[in-house]
């Protein structure tokens, strides 16, 4: 065979196969976009295998790292993905941007998810806390139990690490300050900063990722930290004298939103359904340390006693902690993390 | 055969050395012309796109982006940015000169020996040295554990998430760069002059400061635009190493465009990076320029 004949065989086979899988992957496959990771496989084992054998249907994987993505495959016009995952803040905000699609009633109706972690285009369904972790070799005996302590420098001293970023800050400072957990927002900024600032010296890092803000526990580097319970327990898990405490958790939770425009929206829809029931929500808390955003979940038998009690949204820590407001995160984050910058640098 | 035969001659053939040189330079250009077009397509169209969208919003044009950055949080990072940048460059020259000269000085292998000493470091991942030094400098740190072994402090020393880790760390990463271009420049140098000058009279010291570091001023120059002009725009390292405190532009940039989804005031961000460097170059260009003509003097 001449070599322009063997080119065009292959191009004409080319072409056929990729009209053939092309119209196939329209048919019966979504694309899902999650954080990556062990959190992402976790999520692959207990509900996109499920979505996969339900539906009948092939779930493809891709990763995000926010809603700036979100934002630009809308824009594109032609989004390449389905569903996606983001942070309740993030959904919430695209949501009053118009970026997504609006949910099914059907599925906003789900009786088990709280109220707080839905909105018309998203909801939630993966829950984790920020909490305070503390290391128990530099603290044996009386531990820092609650945001009070956390500032009291003179009872518990050494290096603290907290998020770079107002969204948290704002809050556990008001608890410091003496604020109760339901009267927390609107929140009072500069009553916020001025505690922050008396405790400014002793944080020794501000994390910017969850991974750093294990590192520098691990190592020692600080000796407490306001960080998300998934990355403190697996510090514990590991063996690093590294333990937790719910009390004034705030209650964070990742939520499906699907993107405007896309091209699977009816399969997504049903994907989101498969996935909020309690049985298949329940899975989740046996891969990673997140618990179902379903709180009907924790009656299906599937999460066992122990590894429910250690997991954010059991109804016993919710009781501890209190909800994150999206809402007013999505009018104030810009501007309070331009004060925030400065207020770290000063 | 008069003179006048030959008049046309000279012109004739000046014309078509004329049209050779045009020619030549015609294929030179064309020679060119993929790198003018990648250039052109790679970097000055996005950068034209990028001052595009710092001054043309949704409603229009805006200056908006630009106002935002009047906020004090800018200020205080802008001024970080230059200070580590004139840090580091300031470091590398104290601790690079002497380097590459000794390295210009040795015999070649054990010169090349040096040389794969600046090269190694410059060839592993950045990210990898960046945790390195944190491996070593942090509280519970190599550094911090031998040094209260020995007695030598009772509290650990804060090396890390602050200024001090953040230079050390940007210092190490900066140096090849600095080194290599001088190292270039001091071998080119001709000893006879350093020679001459000792004929002539001149101490060591002298004929150093008057010989021998005009003629490495090239590559001292390249070096320090390299290391200055990458310093400004570094991001991983401070963001590893800063301990969040310590806020560079590229930060900025990528917090505006993670918290803020900002494309306008990422680019405003940008643009003022840009225009404060070509500044300083054009000013660092002028000075050296006026010391060169000086010493043409």
């Amino acid at each position: 065979m001449s070599i322009r004949k063997t080119l065009l065989t292959a191009t004409a086979l080319a072409a056929a196969m990729g009209t053939g899988t092309g119209a196939a992957w329209a048919q019966d496959s979504i694309t899902i976009a999650s954080w990556g990771g062990a959190y992402q496989e976790a999520q692959r084992k207990a509900w996109f295998d499920v979505v996969e054998e339900e539906l009948g249907i092939t779930v493809n994987e891709d990763t995000t790292s926010g809603v700036a993505d979100v934002r630009v495959q809308v824009a594109s016009g032609a989004p390449t993905w389905d569903l996606t995952q983001q942070g309740n803040a993030g959904c919430a905000l695209l949501d009053s941007e118009g970026n997504v699609e609006p949910l099914d009633e059907s599925i906003l109706s789900i009786p088990g998810i709280p109220d707080e972690f839905k909105g018309e285009g998203w909801i939630s369904n993966l829950v984790y806390g920020h909490v305070i972790a503390r290391n128990d070799e530099v603290f044996p005996d009386e531990k820092p139990e609650n945001w009070v302590d956390f500032w009291d420098t003179e009872k518990f001293p050494g290096p603290r690490s907290l998020r770079k970023s107002p969204m948290y800050n704002m809050e556990v400072a008001l608890l410091a300050d003496g604020v109760p957990m339901d009267e927390l927002y609107p929140i009072d900024t500069e009553r916020a900063f001025n505690k922050l600032r008396e405790i400014r010296d002793d944080v020794a890092v501000w994390w910017s990722s969850g991974a750093q803000s294990a590192q520098v526990l691990q190592d020692g580097e600080v000796d407490m930290a306001g960080l998300w319970n998934g990355r403190a327990q697996a510090l514990t898990e590991e063996g690093a004298p590294i333990s937790i405490t719910f009390n004034e958790q705030i209650v964070l939770a990742d939520c499906w939103i699907i993107p405007k425009g896309a091209k699977n929206k009816d399969l997504a829809m049903k994907a989101i359904e498969v996935m909020s029931r309690p049985e298949v929500q329940a899975r989740i808390a046996l891969f990673i340390n997140y618990g179902p955003a379903n709180a009907d979940a924790f009656d299906t038998g599937v999460i066992p006693e122990d590894v429910a009690k250690g997991l954010p949204s059991h109804p016993d820590n919710v009781a501890k902690g209190f909800y994150l407001n999206e809402a007013y995160w999505v009018e104030n984050l810009d501007r309070l993390t331009q004060e925030f910058d400065f207020f770290i640098q000063e | 055969m008069t003179a006048a035969d030959h008049q046309p001659d000279a012109p004739m053939n000046e014309r078509a050395l004329d049209r050779q040189a045009r020619a030549e330079q015609r294929n030179l250009m064309a020679l060119s012309l993929p790198a003018f077009i990648l250039v052109g397509s790679l970097v000055l169209l996005p950068m034209g796109w990028l001052f595009w969208m710092s001054i043309y919003g949704a409603d229009g044009f805006t200056a908006e982006n630009y106002t935002r950055l009047l906020h004090p949080s800018y200020k205080k990072t802008l001024i970080t940015t230059f200070e580590l940048a004139f840090l580091v460059t300031g470091l590398c020259i104290l601790l690079g000169y002497p380097l590459a000269y000794l390295a210009s000085q040795l015999k070649p292998r054990m010169a090349s020996l040096v040389l794969l000493c600046v090269l190694f470091p410059f060839w592993t991942s950045l990210l990898v040295r960046t945790y390195a030094w944190l491996v070593l400098l942090q509280r519970r740190g190599l550094i911090n554990n031998w040094l209260m072994e020995w007695g030598l402090i009772d509290t650990p020393l804060k090396l890390v998430h602050n200024f001090t880790g953040t230079t050390i760390g940007m210092v190490h990463i900066m140096l090849p760069f600095f080194v290599l271009p001088l190292y270039a420049s001091m071998k080119t140098v001709d000893y006879d002059l350093m020679k001459a000058a000792s004929n002539l009279g001149a101490s060591p010291v002298r004929a150093f400061w008057q010989i021998y570091v005009p003629l490495t001023l090239s590559g001292l120059g390249a070096g320090v635009i390299l290391v200055f002009v990458l310093s400004l725009g570094f991001y991983v390292t401070p963001a590893l190493l800063g301990g969040g405190r310590v806020m560079m532009w590229a930060m900025q940039i990528e917090r505006s465009m993670a918290v803020y989804a900002d494309w306008g005031a990422a680019s405003a961000l940008g643009v003022v990076l840009l225009v404060m460097t070509l500044g300083i170059l054009w000013a660092f260009a002028r000075l050296t320029g006026a010391i060169g003509a000086t010493e043409g003097k």
